[in-house]
């Protein structure tokens, strides 16, 4: 079958199997390899990306069911050169370590932010808590959080700067 | 992009200058935050195609046909291989890193539930996955051996009987320390207390799984391989061994890796079958497991029932330890530890503590189970020995009614007993063990704790108060006594410098997250005085750096890192003949101020180690012997292991209606000697105590009694996530190690280590109400609810 979906703001068309999951016509597809997958049942969160600007775990929608929406991923936050102050507040803050679920925790983080530009540490700790890090122990990805948000104003939402 | 907190004295507000060890932003991030990591799955060849592994359903039983012709069938699929396929290119079996055998692919048995059994090779993922559904394998069942204590029976199945003569299912006895003297210690000690102590079988699941990606070019015999390996190395190596094919056309790539913490040391059948699949059908083949086979067939950790016993006077002298261990390996003996060491650094039991004797004796059994046992950032079986000394001392502190605080302070090995030699033969290098005790106590507020403990107590809520303390044995090692499959554990490096001051430093060593490519920068700038933001740190590829055997057991900053200081000092001593050319004076009349050679006495008279990479490589004359360009390599033998300490406190609220335990605060003090990244060890750290809530309350890889496995997943095996641990409290103290270049001990498993026991000790604290002196991991609720009742605890 044919699909059709925005991609980081650029319309893409494949010709795929149903049953592809999206993750996978992201990174096999369209070579965005910045979104991971990490299970097979929607525990890890490694794969989250943005559907109509809500996070969700890639692995868990067809890519057909992707079909004229919008998704962004997490080579999507950089934007204009400038780096959103997620991805800053996480080198900052040595918010990650092997790095293989940072662009989902960036992506959940931004989301966060952007519904709530001041979030206490339990909003931070509810928001992320569908995903798995593995090397942080997460305090570390709390704080980059909160550093992301103490750094927004200098930046629009949305991260483009 | 340098920050200054915790810099060197000297170098606080110096981001221009060169630095060394201080807080460094990692040099890996910009591409990490960026999405841009290249980790083994983002691998794309042209002409790739994919490898799927058939698994066995069931534990034990005997394959009575496999019939694959419908699978062959399939129009996408380009081969299937089963072990028959495999026997006769003689690669249905490998060698363990432990000197057993494993099946790449069952030819005889399946021997337990998730055994490869035979793969396929397809044009994409989804239809190497369907034509598996087209494969038909006969089995026929066997019994399974699942309850370790019952391996050992007579009437137990044997589960190797594909080794010659195995009548059992017995692997190995393995004794330490002196039986008869630990014996007559404990004859004569007023109090001895003895307590059954289980370390179940947990999993390191790092969030990227196993996998790779094999390129055979049948034209030059040459196999690239991207594999998610923690050493590349030592696995080129043994891929010649067991292939047969010459190690120089072989190269393993380990590109990034998303966390190892041990399952990514062995090699596994998965990666044979790649490189089997690209052989056959002339094309790159990639293979990437999923959740559930890297949980049900990789690496396990742990699997030891353990009796400790500690003997000790009335009045808390710590005598004597001894300790019996039933060790579970399951169906093949799949430990990667040295060869001399089958219970890896299980000997380490005695703890912290000076000890009158102490023995161990330990035998391990086959069971239908995954392979493994070290693995989950266990320091060669450390943790299970913290474990038991940590729990075991509560235990006694319980039976004598002491603080366990004071109980260990008494007992301490005191600084100037070191190097210290334990009951059990290791020399600890250097400790001062009762200052990082006092931090944290500062830091936790231990006697405003236990105040407020005996109020809460007093309105019948159950709050609880941990502590342990742990000495690790990390930076595997000597090479007299330390190899794996008879390679000794030495790592190499090289360092050259460019004309123009730059420079690359190439490791052994191989980052799974811990952040090399700053650290090593870093060590390399400190001794060199090149920024660390011009030295490129080059790992995990076999064709572009030199051998050693990789990233486990803390050892790259004992090893590596000590090799990759050395290897700077042998440049600079280079640079200094150099200078003393170009300054015209003797090498004795110099002096070395971070990045240059002053003149003694006339400092505004120097050159700079730029100044002098240039020369080295420049036109005019060098002085006499000297050949051009500025580089050297190095082999670094440790002269002994390392011996990091630290002192975890854990305070945990139980909730009496539903037994939930919550972690409320997590103090670790932690001595890991020089400290060369505080933010990096500060992360590594962090991780650790994360594993060890995980360990403590909720992972555990369980089986029914058929052997199924019933931790297949992540909905059933349960990692932390942010909600269950709390905003980690911090500390550390330094003391040096002797014998290491620049005093490092390395960190990255302290804390797995050492914060189990402190969580576990907290949840029985809470529940000495109840007068509970052990309950076994994890401490899920329902098993804090039936401590509580008094039901007696689970098996295993």
């Amino acid at each position: 079958m044919q699909v059709s979906m925005i991609v980081n703001g650029e319309e893409v068309t494949r010709e795929i199997e149903g049953r592809l999951l999206l993750v996978h016509f992201l990174r096999d597809h369209l070579g965005l390899t910045g979104t991971h997958w990490g299970c097979d049942t929607s525990n890890c969160g490694t794969c989250v990306v943005w559907l109509d600007g809500e996070p969700v775990k890639s692995c868990t929608v067809l890519a057909a069911m992707a079909g004229g929406h919008e998704v962004r991923t997490v080579e999507d936050l950089e934007r204009g050169g400038e780096l959103d102050p997620v991805q800053r507040g996480f080198m900052e803050c040595h918010g990650l370590q092997c790095g293989f679920c940072t662009p989902g925790m960036m992506m959940t983080a931004r989301a966060l932010l952007d519904r709530n530009p001041d979030p206490s540490e339990e909003e931070i700790r509810e928001a992320i808590s569908g995903q798995i890090c593995r090397c942080t122990g997460y305090a570390t990805i709390v704080r980059s959080v909160k550093w992301a948000a103490a750094h927004e104003a200098s930046t629009p939402a949305g991260g483009a700067s | 992009m340098t920050t200054t907190d915790e810099r060197p004295a000297g170098f606080e507000n110096n981001d221009h200058k060169p630095i060394g060890h201080g807080r460094m932003l990692r040099k890996e991030d910009p591409r990490f935050i960026r999405g841009r990591g290249n980790y083994v799955d983002d691998v794309q060849l042209p002409g790739m195609l994919h490898c799927a592994i058939l698994r066995s359903p069931v534990a034990h039983a005997r394959i009575v046909s496999i019939d694959t012709s419908a699978a062959e069938a399939h129009p996408k699929v380009k081969a299937v291989v089963t072990g028959a396929a495999l026997t006769e290119l003689g690669l249905a079996w490998m060698p363990t890193l432990s000197g057993d055998v494993q099946a790449v692919l069952a030819t005889d048995k399946v021997r337990f539930q998730g055994q490869e059994v035979a793969f396929v090779v397809a044009e994409d993922r989804y239809a190497a996955r369907d034509a598996l559904e087209l494969i038909d394998v006969e089995y026929d069942v066997l019994d399974p051996v699942v309850d370790v204590r019952t391996a050992l029976d007579p009437s137990a199945p044997v589960i190797r009987d594909d080794l010659d003569g195995k009548q059992n299912n017995h692997i190995f006895d393995w004794e330490t320390g002196d039986e008869a003297a630990t014996e007559a210690v404990f004859a004569s000690a007023d109090v001895v207390v003895s307590e059954d102590i289980v370390y179940p079988r947990v999993h390191p699941a790092p969030m990227e799984t196993c996998g790779c990606v094999a390129e055979y070019d049948r034209i030059d015999s040459r196999l690239t391989l991207w594999s998610t390996s923690q050493a590349p190395h030592a696995h080129r190596t043994l891929y010649a061994i067991v292939a047969g094919l010459p190690e120089h056309k072989i190269r393993v790539i380990s590109p990034d890796i998303g966390g190892g913490f041990g399952g990514k040391v062995p090699i596994y059948p998965g990666y044979v079958c790649a490189i089997v699949g690209s052989i056959v059908t002339g094309k790159p083949v990639k293979w990437m497991e999923d959740r559930s086979e890297n949980l049900t067939s990789t690496g396990f950790a742990r699997d030891y029932i353990m009796r400790g016993e500690i003997a000790a006077t009335r009045d808390g002298r710590i005598l004597a330890v001894r300790t019996n261990v039933l060790a579970d390996h399951g169906a093949f003996n799949g430990v990667a530890a040295p060869v001399k060491y089958p219970a890896g650094f299980f000997g380490v039991f005695t703890g912290s503590y000076d000890l009158q004797a102490a023995y161990c004796k330990m035998t391990a059994v086959y069971t239908n189970k995954a392979p493994g046992g070290v693995a989950y950032a266990c320091s060669f079986r450390i943790t299970e020995a913290v474990y038991l000394i940590e729990r075991i001392v509560d235990c006694l502190a319980y039976e004598l009614e002491m603080d366990p605080v004071e109980l260990r302070i008494k007992n301490f090995i005191q600084p100037d007993q070191f190097p210290y030699r334990t009951k059990t033969g290791w020399v600890y290098d250097s400790g001062d063990y009762e200052p990082t005790m006092r931090k944290a106590l500062e830091l936790a507020g231990y006697e405003e704790l236990r105040r407020e403990q005996v109020e809460r107590r007093a309105r019948g809520e159950l709050m609880g108060i941990g502590v342990s303390f742990f000495t690790e044995a990390v930076g595997a090692g000597p090479r007299k006594d330390m190899d794996i499959l008879g390679l000794g554990m030495a790592d190499g490096c090289e360092l050259r410098v460019h004309p123009t001051g730059k420079a690359v430093v190439r490791l052994s060593v191989q980052s799974q997250g811990q952040g090399h490519e700053t650290t090593f920068a870093q060590i390399v700038a400190e001794e060199i005085g090149i920024p660390p933001a011009d030295i490129d740190v080059v790992h995990g590829d076999t064709d572009q750096t030199p051998f050693g055997l990789g990233t486990y057991g803390s050892r790259s900053t004992p090893v590596s890192g000590a090799a990759a200081a050395l290897v700077a000092r042998k440049v600079r001593d280079k640079a200094r003949i150099i200078a003393s050319g170009m300054l015209e004076v003797s090498v004795a009349d110099l002096e070395w101020v971070k990045g240059a050679f002053h003149v003694k006495g006339d400092p505004e008279k120097s050159v700079t180690i730029q100044d002098i990479a240039m020369r080295a490589h420049g036109a005019g004359d060098l002085p006499e012997g000297i050949e051009g360009g500025l580089e050297a390599q190095i082999c670094y033998n440790p002269e002994n292991l390392t011996y990091p300490h630290g002192a975890y406190i854990c305070v945990v609220d139980i909730d009496p209606g539903t037994a939930q335990v919550k972690v409320r605060r997590f103090v670790a003090v932690d001595d890991c000697g020089t400290r060369i990244n505080p933010m990096i060890i500060e992360g590594q750290v962090h991780r650790g105590l994360t594993d060890g809530v995980g360990m403590a309350l909720m992972e555990m890889i369980a089986f029914d009694e058929d052997g199924n496995c019933l931790g297949g997943s992540l909905m059933d095996y349960l990692i932390p996530t942010a909600l269950e641990v709390p905003d980690w409290e911090t500390g550390f103290t330094v003391t040096p190690s002797p014998h290491h270049p620049i005093g490092a001990k390395g960190v990255g498993e302290s804390a797995t280590v050492g914060s189990p026991p402190a969580i576990v000790n907290a949840v029985v604290d809470a529940l000495k109400p109840f007068g509970i002196r052990h309950a076994d991991m994890p401490l899920t609720p329902s098993r804090v609810w039936d401590a509580m009742r008094g039901v007696p605890r689970p098996p295993v």
